[in-house]
């Protein structure tokens, strides 16, 4: 793995094997092999089933691949998120890595603002400059102050991704894996966004997503990647 | 900080006669940790959370725990004097019921102030002291300190019960079902609470529930129980978004949307 080689992705294999529907068999990703380097932001544009989010899911250890390798440059190190043990995953997902689904998931009474700053928190940042920064973050996402002490089980679709966002983008991870970051925002909101990613990836860190929005992939990504060219014919 | 596990079980087994409460349980908690254990009723979880809290006795296997001194013990094999000093000054263990956990005719305030006197508190100003902000921790208004538990509802019984467990800074909290007997609407403060605690404190818990919503919000990785035998582990968003055992996906796909 080169020296500015964050993510190493070499023959992935990922199924879905559906127990309680007779064990069916559904092959997801196979002898799947990708590089993306700090500083580079890769965007996946297959059509919507053909692995893009199974893929970003792997890399991030929410899903278990079958075979394969998932290096990724971490401390200093590389570690492999096939194989990790949890300690390990919990530190790249603490230190190195953010990830943007598309879908929320909070305690119903905890404020946004405080969504926002658990990462900061759980990297040993003091209380009141992780509440800072996470005001700093949600101004600059235009999230109206008024929501900012409220859960974000009520927001809107759009207003829980800037959430979401702002929560990924706060801790400055080196690994950002965006799927449809933009998704449920309007026109403004996106190009905010865009900046934001732009941003992140100047700095250095390594992005990989799918992006549905032409303008906003064209505006983003650094190389067009189709996961059906990287399999094995 | 050690860098060892808190708690290392091995090959936890517990007969009832004929029939089996756990069979061959193992796992590592860690300083910090959160280990969820799922499974219906009936799948052994709460057997192997008594064999290890107290109350039951495991039929074979260890159980290894590393005390403030870093010495080490086999508390399935612990004499009961020193279960006893540990159940006192390290663990802690919320019941589901909070009557089992509370006592229910004396005070809010000496609820919490008994578990210190029990570790050699003696001052009065200082006890009190600490009841109300323990009670404040909780969100319990301070004016309620001096009223009876049965005075409160479920859900401020089951804080004061979170209080009267943490207020000794134990080292492991063991918690059977603790938001069981509650409305969505107070669970979803308790666990709130119970989440902000347990990083603020950095409390290692074994929380063993039927409610993988809980199990999701509350504990960084999961062991699944069926029939008294763990049949998958792992993280708790990979085991319950990428479930890997027909049993394991059986219960994730059970679960009603609201």
């Amino acid at each position: 793995m080169s020296r500015d080689t964050a993510i190493c992705i070499r023959d992935l294999e990922k199924s879905f094997t559906l127990h309680t529907q007779g064990g069916v068999t559904l092959p997801v990703l196979r002898g799947v092999n990708l590089d993306v380097a700090h500083g580079e932001c890769a965007v996946l544009t297959d059509p919507s089933g053909s692995g893009k989010s199974t893929l970003l899911r792997a890399v991030y250890a929410n899903y278990a691949p079958q075979r394969g390798q998932i290096l990724v440059r971490h401390a200093g190190g590389v570690v492999d998120m096939v194989s990790a043990g949890h300690r390990e995953i919990q530190e790249v997902r603490r230190r190195t890595m953010g990830y943007v689904s598309q879908f929320l998931r909070v305690i119903p009474r905890v404020p946004a603002v405080d969504v926002v700053a658990e990462p900061l928190r759980a990297l040993g940042h003091a209380p009141s400059d992780a509440l800072e920064r996470a005001q700093q973050m949600l101004r600059r996402l235009r999230l109206p102050e008024r929501l900012w002490n409220l859960s974000p089980v009520t927001f809107s679709g759009g207003e829980q991704q800037r959430v979401n966002l702002a929560r990924a983008l706060i801790a400055g991870y080196s690994i950002l894996l965006l799927d449809e970051p933009t998704a449920s925002l309007d026109a403004d909101d996106r190009s905010l966004v865009v900046e934001l990613i732009v941003e992140a990836r100047r700095a250095g860190a390594a992005v990989l997503g799918t992006v549905h929005d032409a303008d906003v992939r064209d505006a983003v990504a650094t190389r067009l990647v189709r996961l059906a060219a990287l399999r094995p014919a | 900080m050690i860098d060892r596990p808190l708690l290392s079980v091995r090959g936890l087994t517990k007969r009832y006669g004929d029939r089996l409460g756990c069979l061959d349980v193992g796992f590592d908690l860690w300083p910090g940790e959160v280990l969820g254990i799922v499974g219906e009723s009936g799948s052994g979880k709460t057997t192997v959370l008594r064999c290890l809290a107290g109350g039951i006795e495991a039929t074979a296997g260890w159980a290894e725990f590393v005390e403030r001194d870093g010495t080490v013990v086999d508390v399935l094999r612990l004499p009961e004097a020193a279960r006893r000093r540990l159940a006192r000054t390290d663990w802690a263990m919320v019941q589901q019921n909070p009557r089992d956990g509370l006592r229910m005719n004396v005070t809010a305030g000496a609820n919490i102030g008994e578990p210190l006197m029990a570790v050699g508190a003696r001052h009065y100003g200082h006890i009190r002291a600490a009841a109300l902000q323990w009670l404040t921790q909780v969100e319990i208004p301070c004016d309620r300190i001096d009223d009876l538990p049965t005075a409160f509802s479920g859900g401020m019984q089951q804080r004061l019960q979170i209080a009267r467990c943490l207020v000794t800074r134990p080292r492991l909290v063991f918690m059977d079902e603790p938001t069981g007997g509650l409305d969505v609407s107070v669970q979803a403060r308790l666990l709130d609470l119970l989440r902000g605690l347990a990083n603020e404190l950095r409390l290692s818990a074994l929380v063993v529930t039927h409610d993988l919503a809980v199990a999701r919000l509350l504990a960084h990785r999961l062991l699944v129980m069926r029939g008294g035998e763990i049949v998958e582990a792992g993280l708790t968003d990979r085991v319950l978004d990428d479930p890997q055992h027909p049993y394991t996906q059986l219960l994730v796909s059970s679960v009603l949307q609201p």
